[in-house]
């Protein structure tokens, strides 16, 4: 139960509930008025989602498009109409071994990112949480500003890295897709680390005392305790690292080139975008598809997708 | 003696000294453990992020052949001989501070509408509006530069359908511009919605129940109830974005290209251009370091509201 307590405290959904009963008679003189807020407030929503769900919808109205209906004359057909549903484009890009190659690139990078920088956060945030040393409350602020860092001001950097460690190791660095492995905790791990602290420093340090007069040692404390009673921010963390390397498009397309290295945001707009000519219709299919396995763990797990957003600027 | 004084309440672990037992002896060697834990982090941060980042301080000293030292003779160039320098600087600083304005306004406005509306709907629409800010910004970029299409794009279809004339989205420096943000806009503003709707939630009703008996109108409830109470998570969100914006790649990359005629380029995209499309790495390590006095500012008060709810709490 753990579980909704810690996401009940983040989106309180609930709390009016509360004061329900006492509503009506508070707000009586006010009802219409009240009545008019409400109208208005569902106008606007509604406009606003227009306005917010216009592209992915787009995308996939166009990916269900043949091409001779995307060129067709835009005086006599309506874009936002499929007048001949077709599933072509889906069955094109789900056949095309280099497609294949770039989803089974992004799907490897990302899960791989995912477990090191779990294996690297979860410690770290654990001993900066609960067991302090020396430097211990400056590392802490030190990760926060670390996620600060963008990724574009390291690029450059890290590019003239790689090519001096490959003259020195001889070993090719460019153009592999497990280098990505090495350069994505750099933007996973702060957050992941920054919000597993808020996370662990909440546990009641109780609990974690009577372990240790039991005679637990830190790594059962660790396991048996901190983790499952976490387990919503790991959940949350999880998620952020997933999404992110998902996304990330800077350095893919600054460290890899050529097709069967490339990740899928890369993918999609380097070589379905061929000079001028561009295939809209399996660009937009590519792009939905790359969409997809975000757009998947946040149908399910909004709430936790929601707790790790408010929980990076204000837990800590 | 020194891992105490950096514990936050002093007086568990005193209870703890007292017996010298083999807790006692297990609490002496914690720290060593505590370390040896975070060490794997400490490396990470300090090869891949703070290395690089004084390591581009080097590199940016030197020619573009990376052979000699040339001192400040790249930033200087950048501030006095290359006039696409200060174009550079102009559309990122546009960019960045009139998107962070209208994705706060817009954040705002819509956390309200949302707020507004019974408890038990929230969820649903909450769900739909925060969709821009999960999708990879490079795929749905991909979507707006369909939707800004000249002559097959459905937003100039739209627009002409209640008469208005085709508008160059991507085509004219000015509507790039304005197209660049906007997107910015779109992706970004959800992530103010949902910081902003949490924010709400913790206003005690009390408050506003209070206002209404005393006749305040829905101004005189914002002005001093609302925005005060949400001051210091407005001030985060507000800086927090200002980085992530100012630093922006995704959109300008996949949009414009920088284009038309490098009017549309940011920082980041521009030292991307000069340092890994033309090879001059030097010059494009100069390019971003110029982002980086922005970015201190930002952080250095983002640090300071973070610790002064750290106190408050």
């Amino acid at each position: 139960m753990a579980v909704s307590t810690t996401i009940d405290k983040v989106a309180p959904d609930k709390t009016p509930d509360k004061t329900g009963p006492r509503r009506p008679v508070v707000y009586r003189s006010l009802s219409s008025d009240r009545k008019w807020a409400l109208r208005w407030s569902y106008f606007f929503l509604v406009l606003f989602c227009i306005f917010f769900l216009m592209p992915p919808v787009y995308m996939l109205i166009t990916s269900l498009k043949t091409s001779a209906e995307i060129s067709a004359d835009p005086a006599t057909t309506n874009p936002w109409w499929v007048y001949k549903p077709t599933l072509e484009n889906y069955v094109e890009l789900l056949t095309s071994s280099q497609f294949l190659t770039f989803f089974k690139n992004s799907i490897i990078v990302a899960v791989s990112t995912v477990i090191i920088t779990m294996l690297i956060a979860i410690p770290a945030a654990f001993s900066l949480a609960r067991m302090k040393f020396w430097g211990s409350t400056t590392l802490a602020t030190g990760v926060f500003l670390t996620y600060l860092v963008p990724d574009t001001l390291l690029f450059i950097p890290l590019f003239k890295m790689l090519a001096t460690l490959r003259d020195w190791t001889g070993i090719e660095l460019f153009n592999r897709w497990y280098v990505l492995l090495v350069i994505y905790p750099t933007l996973t791990v702060p957050f992941c680390t920054w919000i597993m602290i808020g996370y662990f420093a909440s546990i009641p340090k109780e609990l974690d005392e009577a372990a240790i007069i039991d005679g637990a040692t830190w790594w059962q404390t660790l396991t048996k305790i901190f983790i499952p009673v976490a387990l919503p921010g790991l959940i949350a963390a999880t998620i952020f690292a997933f999404t992110v390397s998902w996304a990330q498009f800077l350095y893919p397309l600054a460290f890899t080139t050529s097709n069967d290295q490339l990740v899928l945001p890369v993918g999609i707009i380097s070589s379905l975008i061929k000079g001028d000519v561009f295939n809209w219709g399996q660009i937009m299919t590519g792009a939905l598809l790359g969409a997809a396995p975000p757009l998947i763990i946040y149908a399910f797990l909004m709430d936790y997708y929601i707790a790790g957003l408010t929980a990076g600027a204000t837990k800590g | 003696m020194v891992d105490m004084t950096a514990g936050q309440s002093a007086a568990v672990p005193r209870q703890i000294r007292k017996p010298k037992s083999p807790i006692a002896r297990f609490f002496g060697r914690r720290s060593t453990i505590a370390f040896l834990m975070a060490l794997p982090l400490i490396l990470l941060i300090g090869v891949l992020v703070i290395y690089p980042a004084f390591y581009s301080l080097h590199l940016a000293t030197l020619n573009k052949r990376m052979t000699e030292f040339r001192g400040f003779d790249n930033f200087s160039f950048l501030l006095f001989k290359k006039d696409a320098f200060w174009t550079v600087v102009y559309s990122s600083c546009l960019f960045a501070v009139s998107a962070v304005i209208f994705k706060a306004f817009i954040g705002f406005v819509v956390a309200h509408f949302v707020h507004n509306i019974p408890a038990k709907g929230q969820r649903k629409w909450r769900g739909m509006l925060l969709i821009p800010w999960v999708i990879p910004p490079a795929m749905s970029t991909l979507a707006w530069l369909w939707l800004f299409d000249s002559s097959y794009g459905a937003l100039n279809w739209t627009l002409a359908k209640i008469g208005i004339g085709p508008i160059p989205w991507i085509g004219e420096p000015g509507w790039a511009r304005f197209s660049v943000i906007l997107v910015n806009v779109w992706f970004g503003a959800p992530f103010f919605m949902i910081m902003y709707l949490a924010s709400l939630k913790s206003v005690p009703d009390a408050l506003y129940e209070a206002a209404d008996i005393d006749g305040a109108t829905w101004w005189q409830k914002i002005r001093y109830i609302t925005l005060p109470m949400m001051r210091n998570i407005i001030a985060i969100t507000t800086l927090f974005s200002l980085i992530v914006t100012f630093a922006n790649f995704d959109i300008v990359r996949v949009l414009t290209q920088g284009g038309p005629l490098d009017q549309t380029h940011l920082f980041a995209t521009w030292a991307f251009e000069i340092g890994i499309r033309s090879g001059d790495i030097p010059l494009g390590a100069s390019v971003s370091l110029f982002m980086v006095p922005i970015l201190a500012i930002a952080a250095v008060f983002i640090l300071r509201d973070i610790n002064k709810r750290g106190n408050e709490a």
